[in-house]
């Protein structure tokens, strides 16, 4: 008899854990990922390994955690995923693996994430499983950026025997793993180890490389680089362009979440990097970013934290989880609402005007288009707002690499199925192609160019 | 890691730096920064260029000691130590071409920057005016290496204990009063300073490039901390600076943004001071 209810995750109770950084969910033990385990079907036709982005053999492992082998499910893992500590918990399950799952149909799905993360999490604290090198090729390639995409592509091309240098613009590697999701729900002590592991197969990472200035793509390739991969994601915050949003206090997520997550702003003044939050603060945007930045203000501190999303709850971009933890932390959620002007006085931020939304006709990307309601502006009073609606292109390679075609946003044309750009050996994968997507679907592209990758420096 | 070839004091509190960087060194061109962090609890800190040698790998920056980290790198790093990250070179480069006359004004620790572009501009052969203010005479520096760059120098004091006494907007005034042809002014320098020669030289059309000093985390274009307005378009100085249009610059708003964090700089310094006059006590 198939149980109908996941096994539940032991967290840190809403009210203590608004007061720390430490992480939410606790995790399994190894009974509570066996009796998960157990839930699975075993599909014959697996519906969920087509659903993950990076084709993890979800049943193979499964069975393997079920048999409490965790050394071969971490392996089974592994071999088709270099990040399983990452993706166990950010990953939106709900809308991949699990969003597919057959036991979904009628019961809950088989938590495939949280088996990920059990997986992972046991490989840390035990033997580590050591992915197995190829054999030197003599084959270099250069990856920029060190976040999902690049991470994966040079895990990928390490293994296969090539020699693989990641340039990253900040002072550590992990791209948004570092500076965006938050400690509480990505603690940097694992992204580190994820990315140690990559470095002990051989991977070399140079940290401070500003490509596009100090070297261009042009220079790596004629410095005797056979490829090059551009997985420099989506690093410009878009603002909303209304009156006041340069107020100081206005920040944008990206900011709000480096000064915290890269910088330890919320451990300031033992480090250098300061923040402010106020007692009030409103972040605009529904999505993860926007759930990550409410969440971390306050725990910052903050009395009040409210989001303003111009849509309704079942447009929300967030994963369940995240909007569902919002919530029990007491963040207020304002729905249909959407800003119109920021307030100051003396040059600070002291409130919002609000005006509310209706849904109206289905707009190109399917969802029902938000319209202004007449006459209903109101006012918050707020002491900082943080803006969470999106990021463009990184601009520094797209602009100082000569031959490689843009979309009229500045993304990176590449194919979707081998991340070739139009520049012969340039390879792109990412949010620097897609847009702001996930970090699963940037991994998944990473894994598509490195195979193309292989193909081309192995045939050149 | 980025050893530091040299270090010396130029005047009190303000101290210059070779740090090792070959790299950077290589490709920096006038009017580009770098970002640096001291150590692992750092904070990433901009600094403008001053030289760049590509044979010893050396990049020169000029540090003025006004908070906690500046402080703590004239105070802790010295030649032979090491910086943990150095990331350059960032920003736009000075468009250098050949405008027949310029004028370039310097203030305080502003005059570092400008070092580098005045040289660039007299290389493309431009007849360059230098004009640098300090507070006081005990606080100027690069004087020599002024007078050898610029065709015409004039330095200004507040208190005339060098030079002219006045504002470097004195002698702007008179220059473009004298009804020379001037083809471009840059000006760079506290955000009061930039603003007044921007206004003044809005008076008679000259186009004036100022560079922006705002509020940096990555440097890189990703936190937007450093946005400025400019022809009231929100620009980022990292990515679309730090050079802007000085007739355009929302100087009120530059000035307003860079005061935001006071409390927690002074807190901080603070702190430190405190820390370290307590180590000097107990190794008394």
């Amino acid at each position: 008899m198939t149980r109908e209810k996941q096994v539940p995750m032991r967290e840190q109770a809403p009210e203590d854990r608004i007061r720390n950084f430490d992480e939410v969910p606790r995790g399994y033990t190894e009974d509570e990922a066996v009796l998960e385990a157990e839930r699975c079907l075993q599909c014959r036709n697996a519906p969920c390994v087509d659903g993950c982005p990076v084709g993890i053999d979800i049943p193979r492992f499964i069975e393997q955690v079920k048999a409490r082998r965790f050394a071969d499910a971490i392996a089974t893992i592994k071999a088709a995923n270099a990040l399983p500590a990452v993706c166990g918990r950010v990953c939106p399950q709900e809308n991949q693996c699990q969003g597919v799952c057959t036991l979904g149909i009628r019961f809950e799905p088989v938590a495939i994430g949280r088996l990920e993360r059990f997986c992972a999490d046991w490989e840390a604290e035990h033997e580590p499983c050591c992915p197995e090198v190829a054999a030197d090729t003599g084959k270099r390639v250069a990856v920029i950026g060190a976040g999902p995409a690049g991470l994966t592509v040079a895990g990928e091309l390490r293994r296969l025997g090539h020699e693989v240098t990641i340039f990253e613009l900040l002072h550590v590697a992990g791209g948004v793993l570092m500076y965006g999701i938050p400690e509480f729900r990505l603690p940097k002590a694992i992204v580190g180890r994820e990315i140690d592991a990559l470095c002990q197969t051989g991977v070399k990472i140079k940290v401070n490389q500003v490509i596009g200035q100090a070297q261009t793509v042009d220079d790596l390739l004629e410095s005797g680089f056979d490829a090059v991969f551009v997985g420099t994601g989506a690093g410009l915050p878009r603002f909303l362009g209304v009156p006041g949003e340069n107020l100081n206090g206005v920040y944008s997520a990206n900011e709000f979440l480096t000064r915290t997550n890269l910088m330890s702003a919320y451990r300031f003044p033992e480090y250098d990097t300061p923040i402010k939050v106020g007692r009030r603060v409103i972040t605009v945007g529904g999505g993860n970013v926007a759930m990550d930045s409410s969440r971390t203000a306050l725990r910052l501190g903050a009395e009040t934290s409210m989001i303003v999303y111009r849509r309704s709850e079942e447009e929300l971009p967030a994963r369940a989880e995240e909007a569902h933890h919002a919530k029990e932390e007491g963040i207020d959620f304002r729905l249909l609402t959407n800003p119109i002007e920021f307030l100051g006085e003396d040059g600070r931020l002291v409130g919002v005007r609000c005006i509310r939304m209706e849904l109206g006709t289905p707009d190109d990307s399917g969802r029902r288009r938000p319209v202004p309601v007449e006459g209903s502006e109101f006012e918050i009073d707020v002491d900082t707002a943080v803006i969470a609606v999106g990021n463009g292109p990184h601009p520094l390679v797209p602009q100082t690499t000569p031959g490689l075609d843009l979309t009229r946003w500045g993304n990176i044309v590449a194919d979707p199925e081998t991340g070739q750009t139009s520049k012969a050996g340039v390879f792109a994968g990412g949010d620097i192609v897609t847009g702001a997507a996930t970090v699963i679907e940037a991994m998944g592209a990473g894994k598509r160019a490195a195979a193309a990758i292989d193909a081309h420096v192995t045939s050149a | 890691m980025h050893r530091i070839l040299s270090k010396r004091t130029l005047a009190p509190g303000i101290r210059e730096y070779v740090i090792e960087a070959p790299e950077v060194a290589a490709s920096a061109k006038a009017g580009q920064f770098i970002v640096l962090r001291l150590h692992e609890r750092g904070e990433r800190i901009p600094l403008t260029m001053v030289n760049c040698d590509q044979e010893t790998g050396g990049v020169t920056l000029v540090v003025q000691e006004v908070g906690k980290t500046t402080r703590e790198m004239g105070d802790r790093f010295e030649v032979g130590d090491s910086v943990l990250d150095f990331a350059g070179p960032l920003g736009r480069p000075t468009e250098v071409e050949n405008y027949g006359t310029v004028v370039c004004v310097g203030g305080g620790v502003g005059i570092a920057p400008l070092y580098p572009i005045v040289r660039a501009l007299r290389k493309a052969g431009n007849t360059v005016v230098g004009i640098v203010g300090y507070r006081s005479r005990d606080l100027s520096f690069y004087d020599e290496e002024f007078r050898e760059a610029c065709d015409e120098f004039i330095v200004m004091t507040n208190d005339g204990s060098l030079g002219g006494k006045g504002f470097v907007s004195d002698p702007l005034r008179e220059v473009l009063e004298s009804g020379r042809s001037v083809g471009h002014v840059w000006a760079i320098g506290p955000a009061i300073m930039m603003k007044v020669c921007s206004e003044l030289t809005r008076e008679f059309g000259v186009p004036t490039t100022v560079s922006l000093n705002s509020v940096m985390i990555d440097g890189t274009g990703m936190c937007g901390g450093c946005r400025v307005e400019v022809g009231g378009v929100a620009r980022f100085a990292c990515v679309d600076g730090p050079e802007f249009d000085g007739h355009k610059v929302d100087f009120d708003l530059l000035m307003s943004r860079q005061g935001y964090y006071a409390e927690e700089e002074a807190c901080s310094l603070d702190r430190y001071l405190a820390e370290t006059s307590n180590s000097e006590k107990g190794a008394t």
